[in-house]
């Protein structure tokens, strides 16, 4: 016997991020444009409302689901705001992350060899993920000319009507991309006449600039095979706290939840008592951080556009997704020459799974300062190559 | 929002941004954000520009005399609240002037050099104010926050450089 790692663990590759990250933390005084998390801090009255719990003593596991006061909390949260209808007692489970809903949702609801409509370019882990699970990916790359949304064309040119269940994040990590009721339509319908569950990531749902969020939930006949995956992490900038959850029908909470109390038992006790003063307390400071998140965005656009470097327009999440300029053609040959040149770290696209080749993830969850710094950099070194 | 909202939210964050930089965050012009603050400007909106300083930063011990005052007056049918504010703004001793709701009526801050000084104008020109019924002056020893700005270093960035 030797720790030889099992073949669903061997068959995926490392993160193709690793490789770029080591790049990156060798080098002093680099801007980055790399980083997939609030620059924020969480807003005190959350943090403060962590902290007395601890002082309280309140250290202790809770509910397998999270606590009742919580569950309470986000169902009636995303009942306002999205008009999502889910019963806190049997409808929400509290999630270490919503990376760990994700993973539940695959491991207790995905058979060997089910296939999984994987929506790309997109957060590094589903892929894994559904691989883990014992299911087989079905690669749905986006394209550019669609502004990197998700249509009926793309699922039914990439085989998707076979699958089993699909993987959709909006708006989106990597590109920026958002998608409105509308355009979420044709989704729905596609799901429903190939009887596909979908698994929609909606983690950045408060950072649409354009339009209001819709989750694929709201939509008719989505409810009862749609397991909406949300959390603290970003509207709140609470990613080392670690604190998400899922909405679903009652089977799909139940089975996830069988493996979430043999794995996790619960989710971490003090975020927990940050989020309920988070949705209590913390409005003003999601919509000032929002406000400064779609100054950034436009001001980073702005930049693309003068220097001649091709952008679509994101409206979404933190992130923008330019192409690769010229004379480059490969993302992660120009991202290290970048980074080599100018100290300007940004992610490539081909990180993020099928569509993302020739592209860059860049990130606007830092200060403007360095936002206008990292844009001149970049400015000058596209214009040396010309 | 409004392009004048737009403009007066980026303005209020920084008032150093040049107008290209406004520009590049509200999806407005160049011209149309120089328009849109010299109406600003002109109708009496902004009413200025001014630095934000952490007097315990410099070097050289500038660092003023700060109070802060509170004021009560009397009313009579010939002069109101506004009417008595209008003669103790004019000091330029006097850095701001509210009028308040509670125990007191105005609250103002008062700048000079030394503590003396800043006690004289006080009993030399304010108390004697026929409306003026009584001073309560509140010495600064400590600024941590002015306009909405944390003093002090804040935390590090110590997020990693790249993530997903």
């Amino acid at each position: 016997m030797t720790f030889e790692p099992a073949d669903r663990v061997d068959q995926v590759p490392p993160s193709g991020i690793r490789r770029f990250f080591e790049l990156a933390e060798e080098m002093d005084d680099i801007i980055s444009l790399g980083v997939g998390e609030p620059d924020f801090s969480t807003p005190w009255s959350a943090r403060e409302a962590a902290i007395a719990s601890l002082e309280q003593g309140k250290t202790s596991y809770t509910a397998n689901r999270g606590k009742r006061e919580l569950r309470e909390r986000i169902a009636a949260d995303v009942a306002e705001r999205y008009g999502l209808d889910y019963d806190p007692d049997e409808e929400v489970l509290v999630t270490t992350g919503a990376s760990e809903g994700v993973d539940l949702a695959f491991r207790s609801l995905l058979n060997p060899g089910d296939e999984v409509a994987v929506a790309q370019p997109c957060y590094v882990s589903y892929k894994p993920g559904v691989t883990f699970a014992g299911g087989d990916v079905i690669d749905v790359p986006t394209r550019v000319e669609d502004d990197f949304k998700l249509t009926r064309e793309v699922l039914e040119d990439s085989g998707a009507a076979d699958a089993d269940a699909l993987v959709m994040c909006y708006p989106n990590n990597p590109t920026g991309a958002t998608m409105t009721g509308a355009e979420l339509e044709p989704i729905a319908e596609f799901a429903r006449e190939h009887d596909l569950l979908v698994f929609s990531d909606e983690i950045y749902s408060e950072l649409s600039y354009e339009h209001d969020h819709t989750s694929i939930a709201t939509l008719p006949g989505m409810r009862e095979r749609t397991v909406v995956f949300n959390g603290f992490s970003k509207a709140y900038a609470m990613t080392g706290l670690r604190l998400g959850y899922a909405l679903a029908p009652p089977e799909a909470i139940t089975a996830m939840n069988r493996v979430h109390q043999y794995t996790m038992l619960s989710a971490p006790t003090t975020p927990q008592y940050a989020a309920m003063d988070a949705l209590d307390n913390c409005a003003d400071e999601v919509a000032a951080m929002r406000e400064q998140y779609d100054r950034r965005r436009q001001f980073v656009l702005s930049r693309f556009e003068e220097m001649g470097v091709e952008c679509f327009e994101a409206t979404g999440a933190f992130y923008v997704f330019p192409e690769v300029p010229d004379p480059w053609t490969d993302a992660e040959t120009f991202a290290e020459d970048l980074l080599e040149a100018e100290s300007v770290a940004m992610v490539p696209g081909d990180a993020f799974g099928a569509g993302g080749g020739g592209h860059l993830r860049a990130s606007y969850a830092t200060g403007l300062d360095d936002l206008k710094e990292a844009m001149d950099r970049l400015e000058r070194f596209v214009e040396d190559a010309d | 929002m409004s392009n004048r909202g737009d403009v007066l939210a980026v303005l209020r964050d920084n008032a150093r941004y040049t107008n290209e930089d406004i520009a590049r965050q509200t999806g407005l012009s160049e011209e149309e954000v120089e328009s849109v603050v010299d109406d600003l400007e002109s109708e009496g909106v902004i009413k200025g520009y001014t630095a934000v300083v952490d007097w315990e930063a410099v070097e050289g011990g500038d660092e003023p005399i700060r109070a802060t005052v509170e004021l009560n007056v009397t009313l009579d049918r010939e002069t109101s609240y506004t009417d008595i504010a209008d003669r103790i703004a004019k000091f330029s001793q006097v850095k701001s002037l509210r009028l308040i709701s509670g125990d007191y009526d105005f609250d103002m801050l008062v700048e000079g050099d030394s503590m003396s000084e800043v006690s004289h104008f006080i009993s030399d020109k304010i108390a004697p104010i026929p409306e003026i019924t009584q001073t309560v002056t509140h010495y600064i020893m400590e600024s941590y926050k002015e306009q909405g700005i944390e003093f002090g270093d804040g935390p590090d960035d110590d997020r990693l450089s790249i993530s997903p």
